[in-house]
C-alpha cells in the first residue's frame, strides 16, 4: 500500500515560498491518515460483529429447533440402550428367607365395554351374567344402554372366563392387560403380607398398591423400578410358618379359643421367623373391614402386632430382673410373700387365693408365679426406676416392625405411677402391650441383656442395641425361667432336649363395664430356648381359651398356651436345625422290663 | 496431477456414501431385531414369572401336607422329630467285607467246583486294597 508522506517535499517547498507554516500540512496529513485508520477499523469490527451474530443465530436456532422437535415428538424409549434387567416393569416379588415365593405378579386381563360399538347390549348383558354370577343382567343392560361411552365390567378374570367372553363375540367388549398380585400360599403369613389392590386404572395398565401389612409399609421399595428385579426377602421361613400356623390352629380349635397369635424370633438378629395370627384371611381375596362391632373380631386384625393386651404374669420376670440388676435381690433372697396383702383399699391375692408365704425365695416367686412376692419386690424398686426399666424394654412406644399396622399399636401405659400402679404393673396388670413387644423384651433377656429390635427383613446381623441389664442378670433370669418349665407353672411346655424356659401369663379381659370378666382370659406363654444358650424366643397368645378335659374348665396359661407352645417348639426346633441337647431315646422303642 | 486427485476424491466420496447407506440400513435392521428380541425376552420373562407362581402354588405347604397324608402308605413321611438328630459317632462302620470262601460262597474243596470268575481273583482285600 502506498503510504502518503506526512511532509511531502513539493508542498512544503511551495508553502515555504508562500510564507505559510509547513507544520499545518503535516497536521493535515496526520489527520487524514488517522481518519483512514479509524474507517478501516470500523469496517473490520462491523464484519466481525456480523459474523458473530450469524454464529449465534445459527447456534440458537439449532438449539431451538431441537427443543421444538423434542417437544413435538412422541416420547420413545431409547431402542439402542442396553436391555435392562427388568423389561417388564412390575412390582417386586416378596420371598421368604430361603427364596420361596410369598407374593408375585400374574398377567391377567380386565374387561371393559364401549357401548357405542356394541351390537346387541341385551344379549351381551345376559351372556355376561352367565359367566360372572355377580352381574345382574337387567342392571347391566340398563348401564349398557344409558348412553355412556365407557364402562368397566371386571377388574380381573381367569383365562377360562376370558375365553368365554371372547365367545360372546361382541365388538363392544374389550380387554385391558393387568398385572395382578398373587399370593400362592393362600392364607399363610396373611397378616405379614397384608394385601394389594389397584390404584389408578387405565385401559392399558393399572398401578398395584399395597393395602396392608408389609405390602403397604414398604410400598415405595416394592414399586421402585430400579429394584423391581430383586425380590424383597423377608425373615419369615415358609416351612416354619406353615408348621406354626398348623399347630396354633389345632390348639385354637381344641381349646375353643376365639383367636391366637404366635411369634418366633431370633434373639441375636431380631429376625421374625414366624408371625402368625388366627383367624387368618386370604390376601388374594382380602375381606372388607368390619363396619360395626369390635375391629378386633375381624380376621384382618393382626393379634400379634395390633392386639394390645394386659400380658399378666409374663411381666414378673422383668420386675425380678430389674431388682437383680439394681442389686436389690439375688435369686436366693427371701422376700415377703404372705398373701393376701393389703395395700390401701386394694387387696392383692394369689391365684385361687393360695398363700405361698410367709417367705419365698426370689426364684420361687417366679417359679410359683407369686403376685404378692412380685409386688413386694416392685415396691423395693420404686415407681420411677420401674417405669424407666419398662421404657428401656420398649413398652412405652409402638414397635418399629415393618408392618403398616405397627405404629398404630401403641401400648397402654398408666399416666400416673402411684404405688398401686407399681404393684399391678409388676405382674402385668394395668399395662397393656402387644405380643410383639413381649417378644422383643424377652429377646433382650435371652440376648444377654442387649436390646433387640424385631425386624421382618432377612439378612440381619447380630444387633448391637443398648444394654438394658447386665449379662449376669440376664443369665440368672433365664435360669429362673427354666425353673418355671422344670417344676413351675409351665411343666407341660417342656420339650426333651430343647431346654425350654419361659413364663406363663393369664390376664382377665377387661369388659365394657370397667371390671374384669372372670371367664374371659388372655393366656400368654413367653418362652426362650434352649436355656443353656438362648437363640429363639417364642410367644404364644390365646384369646379366651378354655381347657375342658378335666372335671371343671381350666383357663390358666399353663393348661392352654403352654402345651401349644411346647408342641410348636417340638416341631419348629428341628426345622431350625437345633440339635437336641440330651441323647435321643432308643430308636427301636423297646423298654427294658424285668419280671 | 490435479485431475487424478479430483477423480480419486470423487471416488472416495462415492465409496463413503455407499458405506454410510449400507450402515444406516444395517443399524435399522439391528434395532428392529433388538426390539423383537426384547419383546421375546419380555414374553419369556412373563412366562417364567407365571411358571414360578405356578411352582410356588403347587408347592404350597398346605398341598404338600395333603399329598404327604394321601401317600402315607407309600412314602411314610412324618414331620421332622427331635429324635431324628444323631451324632456322627452313632453311625456304625460299614459291615466288614466278607472274604470269599468264608461264608459268602461255599468253601471250595475241590478245584473243579469253581463257578465262574467270582472267586479270589475279583474280590479286593479290605486290608491293603490290592488284588491278591
Amino acid at each position: 500500500m502506498i503510504r502518503t508522506p506526512l511532509r511531502p517535499l513539493a508542498r512544503i517547498l511551495s508553502a515555504r515560498q508562500k510564507g505559510e507554516n509547513p507544520d499545518t500540512i503535516e497536521r493535515e496529513n496526520l489527520r487524514l491518515r488517522h481518519e483512514e485508520i479509524r474507517d478501516r477499523g470500523r469496517v473490520r469490527a462491523e464484519v466481525r460483529l456480523l459474523f458473530l451474530s450469524l454464529g449465534f443465530l445459527a447456534a440458537f436456532s439449532t438449539i431451538g429447533a431441537r427443543m421444538g422437535l423434542l417437544a413435538a415428538t412422541e416420547p420413545v424409549e431409547p431402542r439402542s440402550a442396553a436391555a435392562g434387567a427388568q423389561i417388564l416393569a412390575t412390582r417386586a416379588d416378596i420371598t421368604d428367607r430361603n427364596g420361596r415365593i410369598l407374593a408375585t405378579n400374574m398377567q391377567t386381563y380386565a374387561l371393559y365395554a364401549q357401548p357405542r360399538d356394541m351390537v346387541d347390549p341385551g344379549r351381551v348383558a345376559r351372556e355376561l351374567a352367565k359367566i360372572f354370577p355377580e352381574i345382574d343382567p337387567v342392571a347391566m343392560e340398563r348401564r349398557l344402554t344409558d348412553g355412556r361411552t365407557f364402562l368397566w365390567i371386571r377388574r380381573v378374570m381367569s383365562p377360562e372366563q376370558m375365553q368365554r367372553v371372547h365367545e360372546i363375540g361382541d365388538p363392544g367388549l374389550l380387554f385391558g392387560p393387568r398385572e395382578m398380585r398373587l399370593y400362592p400360599n393362600g392364607t399363610l403369613a396373611a397378616h405379614v403380607l397384608g394385601g394389594a389392590s389397584f390404584g389408578a386404572e387405565g385401559v392399558s395398565s393399572a398401578e398395584v398398591i399395597g393395602t396392608a401389612g408389609i405390602e403397604k409399609a414398604l410400598d415405595a421399595r416394592l414399586r421402585d423400578p430400579a429394584q423391581a428385579g430383586t425380590p424383597l426377602e423377608l425373615s419369615i421361613d415358609l416351612t416354619l410358618q406353615a408348621a406354626v400356623e398348623e399347630i396354633l390352629g389345632t390348639g385354637m380349635t381344641m381349646l375353643n379359643a376365639k383367636g391366637a397369635a404366635a411369634i418366633l424370633m431370633d434373639v441375636k438378629t431380631g429376625e421374625i421367623l414366624s408371625l402368625a395370627s388366627l383367624p387368618a384371611f386370604d390376601p388374594n381375596d382380602r375381606p372388607n373391614p368390619l363396619t360395626k362391632g369390635d375391629p378386633g373380631d375381624s380376621p384382618l386384625f393382626n393379634r400379634a402386632v395390633q392386639g394390645v393386651y394386659e400380658l399378666g404374669s409374663t411381666f414378673k420376670i422383668f420386675t425380678v430382673a430389674n431388682a437383680m440388676d439394681l442389686g436389690l435381690v439375688s435369686p436366693e433372697t427371701m422376700v415377703d410373700a404372705n398373701a393376701p396383702r393389703k395395700w390401701g383399699r386394694f387387696t392383692i391375692r394369689e391365684f385361687q387365693n393360695k398363700n405361698y408365704g410367709p417367705l419365698l425365695s426370689v426364684e420361687n416367686v417366679i417359679v410359683k408365679s407369686s403376685n404378692v412376692g412380685t409386688a413386694n419386690i416392685a415396691l423395693m424398686i420404686g415407681a420411677e426406676r420401674q417405669a424407666a426399666f419398662f421404657q428401656s424394654l420398649g413398652f412405652f412406644d409402638p414397635t418399629t416392625i415393618e408392618l403398616v399396622e405397627a405404629p398404630g399399636a401403641r401400648p397402654i401405659v398408666p399416666k400416673r405411677w402411684p404405688d398401686i400402679t407399681t404393684i399391678t404393673t409388676s405382674y402385668g396388670h394395668g399395662i397393656s402391650a402387644s405380643p410383639m413387644h413381649l417378644a422383643a423384651a424377652y429377646a433382650a433377656i435371652a440376648n444377654g441383656g442387649v436390646k433387640v429390635t424385631p425386624t421382618l427383613l432377612h439378612g440381619g446381623v447380630a444387633q448391637a442395641g443398648p444394654r438394658v441389664m447386665t449379662p449376669e442378670t440376664a443369665a440368672a433370669s433365664v435360669r429362673m425361667l427354666r425353673g418355671v418349665v422344670e417344676h413351675g407353672t409351665a411343666t407341660l411346655g417342656d420339650v426333651p432336649g430343647y431346654q425350654v424356659a419361659g413364663k406363663t401369663g393369664t390376664a382377665e379381659k377387661p369388659n365394657r363395664a370397667g371390671g374384669y370378666d372372670e371367664d374371659k382370659v388372655v393366656n400368654t406363654f413367653a418362652s426362650v430356648f434352649p436355656a443353656s444358650d438362648p437363640r429363639y424366643v417364642l410367644v404364644v397368645t390365646l384369646d379366651e381359651p378354655v381347657e375342658t378335659s378335666g372335671s371343671e374348665p381350666r383357663r390358666t396359661a399353663g393348661w392352654t398356651a403352654v402345651p401349644v407352645a411346647g408342641e410348636i417348639i417340638r416341631r419348629a426346633a428341628p426345622l431350625l436345625g437345633l440339635r437336641p441337647v440330651v441323647e435321643p431315646p432308643p430308636v427301636d422303642g423297646l423298654t427294658a422290663v424285668s419280671n | 496431477m490435479r485431475p487424478v486427485f479430483f477423480v480419486l476424491s470423487f471416488l472416495a466420496v462415492m465409496g463413503l456414501a455407499f458405506w454410510a447407506y449400507r450402515e444406516n440400513y444395517a443399524t435399522q435392521a439391528a434395532l428392529r431385531e433388538m426390539g423383537r428380541l426384547q419383546d421375546e425376552i419380555a414374553g419369556l420373562r412373563e412366562a417364567l414369572a407365571l411358571q414360578r407362581a405356578e411352582w410356588a402354588y403347587l408347592n404350597r405347604p398346605e398341598r404338600l401336607r395333603e399329598l404327604a397324608t394321601v401317600n402315607f402308605d407309600r412314602l411314610g413321611l412324618l414331620p421332622l422329630e427331635p429324635t431324628q438328630f444323631g451324632a456322627a459317632a452313632q453311625i456304625s462302620y460299614p459291615a466288614p467285607m466278607i472274604l470269599p470262601g468264608e461264608g459268602a460262597f461255599p468253601t471250595i474243596t475241590d478245584p473243579v467246583e469253581v463257578t465262574g470268575q467270582t472267586a479270589t481273583e475279583l474280590a479286593p482285600s479290605p486290608v491293603d486294597g490290592q488284588f491278591p
